[in-house]
């Protein structure tokens, strides 16, 4: 019982983005990211080991050059797609669980909580999240569990806002009341009642978080802030830029990491805007009207509201 | 008015958690604060003026307490320390120096971007289904999509090393000494130019898309086809009814992207070698200059909070609704 209910939501989601176009390719474009960092390192060679002349151009044995160092471009990148998005990914979902239970806490209980649990999330929005991820990480010892860290403190407050919106107007609805005078705990309303309405929401503010988390991690990286032994999007960076490699005219070095990080913030955004689309269904609804005129050989205008309403 | 000192309030409040955090800071690092923070100073400095610095950070032996009570004068004093890398300048010197380039850099993307972003928005949003509002978008999100100092890099790149029509870093020339003389000035303007027209099209793609969403969402509503039904100019509907309250929470996210932009700025002067507060910042990373560092970090946030005081006050003169719950 309990299975079949999860594949049909599974398979509603798998639905939801095989429809939406812009849906279809963000998940083409994070599905290949994704075999590439779960396969990619076992069919190129050790990212670590100099292979040949530093600052080779492209060429048919190493098919991205080399780098500073003489270590192969196209096995950093490949191996560095593992670690990053390993890192976007869970500092994407823990970033949102902080959020949630922050942002929700605050919107359900309301009053003398929701007040100081608002301060703190304002705070920490108005406080500008890189300066402050910089001189943290450079307090803590340097590693991967220093960078989530550091992630998640500066990350969670927009979520957080955003939840804690959310929870303020479902609180009000009929059927949570209903819960409450039932006398049901508040534990249980809140994951029963409240957290299912928000899901898809959550999803896309997962999605929402990666991005930031890849964007930002890539960027403390290459500051030096990571550990700059283990090979990763951001160090690969920070390496090309300690090598001078860009007055060295070795765009080689740079250039492949760059689009990777760019193609999966793209592909994420895309899978979001899609879903936006798909639980929006006021957006659906103006996009099959503005069809539907299309065919009749009508420019599509923009619909008035009282179309919307009729509709 | 009371909106005013409300939101006064707040960002006194968020200044304060900036300040605490910034002396509890050190002490999360493993082992004792003191003897890192002032490692790098040994040999440099004499006893006493060792014990003056741990002083002002408060790093005494005294209860957790009065050191932060101690801490807290000094920073309302502006004192906030000798930087180890730039020895024996004061961090507040130091910071000075480089404040004026952020500014610059920082300040003229910030508003260039939102100016041409949100007019972009407008046009798309007034001629729905054309090219404006179907490629640009996209395209604009997927450069977006782009560490900015990574466009930096790619920018720098092909406009200063391969076609050499910019300088490859600095902010003005080294043979020249700063002055109001012609040739100082379009020195600083060349090479402030690359970097902020990289964090522009970096951020371009927000403001358009934000103001183009909001625009369309206004072009629907009562009163402007009330406006479309009287018979107006187009041009005047969209400007003077749609745009101006479109423009609302565009002004908003003014203040939330601030923080967002200027972290994208500092890591862009670093490509550049500009000597603002993210050159400094990085410097007093890699030199273990933790006074600077922190004095860097409390600069910054003190000017965030500034701006977007600044930010609430704009809002108020441009929403008269805000003016109405303040009373």
């Amino acid at each position: 019982m309990k299975t079949n209910s999860q594949e049909t939501t599974a398979s509603i989601w798998v639905e939801a983005i095989r429809k939406d176009r812009k849906a279809t390719a963000g998940a083409i474009i994070i599905g290949i990211f994704l075999l590439i960092a779960i396969v990619g390192p076992f069919f190129v060679g050790d990212p670590h080991e100099p292979v040949g002349i530093p600052l080779q151009p492209p060429s048919r044995s190493h098919l991205l050059g080399t780098t500073g160092q003489g270590q192969d471009v196209l096995a950093q990148v490949v191996v560095g797609t593992r670690m990053s998005l390993a890192i976007g990914f869970c500092v994407g979902i823990i970033v949102v669980m902080v959020g949630a239970l922050i942002g929700i806490t605050a919107g359900f209980f309301g009053g003398w909580v929701d007040s100081v649990l608002s301060l703190l999330i304002n705070v920490f929005l108005v406080i500008p999240g890189l300066p402050l991820a910089i001189v943290i990480a450079a307090y803590l010892p340097s590693g991967p569990l220093t960078l989530g860290l550091v992630l998640v403190i500066t990350g969670w407050a927009w979520n957080a806002r955003v939840l804690r919106a959310q929870t303020l107007s479902v609180r009000r609805r009929d059927f949570v009341a209903a819960a409450v005078v039932t006398g049901e705990s508040s534990l249980r309303i809140v994951s029963r009642e409240i957290l299912p309405t928000m899901t898809s929401l959550i999803v896309a503010q997962i999605i929402g978080s990666t991005v930031y988390a890849i964007g930002a991690q890539v960027g403390l990286e290459f500051l030096g802030l990571g550990d700059v032994a283990t090979v990763t999007w951001g160090t690969n960076l920070y390496w090309a830029q300690n090598d001078s490699a860009l007055l060295m005219g070795a765009w080689w070095t740079f250039v492949p990491t760059g689009l990777c990080i760019a193609l999966v913030g793209f592909g994420l955004t895309m899978l979001n805007s899609g879903f936006d689309e798909i639980t929006n269904p006021r957006l659906r609804l103006e996009r099959v009207w503005r069809a539907f005129l299309g065919g009749l050989g009508r420019p599509p205008e923009p619909s008035t509201p009282v179309v919307r309403i009729a509709e | 008015m009371r909106y005013i000192l409300r939101r006064l309030g707040f960002y006194l409040v968020a200044a304060w958690a900036a300040v605490t955090l910034n002396f509890f800071l050190p002490r999360l690092m493993p082992g004792d604060p003191a003897t890192a923070l002032f490692a790098r100073f040994r040999g440099q400095l004499s006893p006493e003026a060792m014990e003056a610095l741990r002083e002002t950070f408060g790093l005494t032996e005294a209860p957790l307490v009065k050191q932060y009570l101690t801490y807290l004068g000094h920073i309302l004093r502006g004192d906030m320390g000798i930087s180890v890398a730039y020895f024996p300048s004061e961090v507040s010197g130091v910071i000075a120096t480089g404040l004026l380039w952020t500014i610059l850099i920082a300040g003229t993307a910030v508003v260039v971007s939102f100016a041409i972003g949100t007019t972009l928005g407008i046009i798309a949003a007034s001629r729905r289904g054309g090219w404006l509002d179907n490629v640009l978008p996209s395209v604009l999100i997927f450069v977006g999509s782009f560490p900015y100092f990574w466009l930096a890099m790619v920018v720098l790149f092909i406009m200063g090393f391969t076609l050499r029509w910019f300088p490859l870093g600095h902010a003005y020339s080294d043979n020249l000494t700063p002055s109001l003389s012609l040739e100082f000035i379009s020195s600083v303007l060349t090479h402030a130019f690359l970097p902020v027209a990289t964090v522009v099209v970096a951020t371009l793609g927000g403001w358009l898309l934000s103001m183009r969403n909001n625009m369309v969402s206004v072009l629907g509503s009562d009163y402007v086809n009330l406006a479309r039904a009287k018979g107006l100019k187009p041009a005047r509907v969209i400007m003077r009814y749609a745009a101006r309250n479109a423009l609302l929470p565009s002004v908003t996210g003014f203040g939330m992207a601030l923080g967002y932009i200027l972290g994208g700025s500092l890591l862009t002067e670093i490509v550049f070698s500009y000597p603002g507060q993210g050159y400094l910042l990085v410097q007093a990373v890699r030199n273990q200059d933790y006074p600077l560092m922190q004095g860097i970090f409390l600069m910054i946030t003190l000017a965030v909070l500034g701006a977007n005081l600044i930010i609430d006050v704009v809002y108020l003169w441009l929403d008269p609704r805000t003016r109405e719950i303040g009373r």
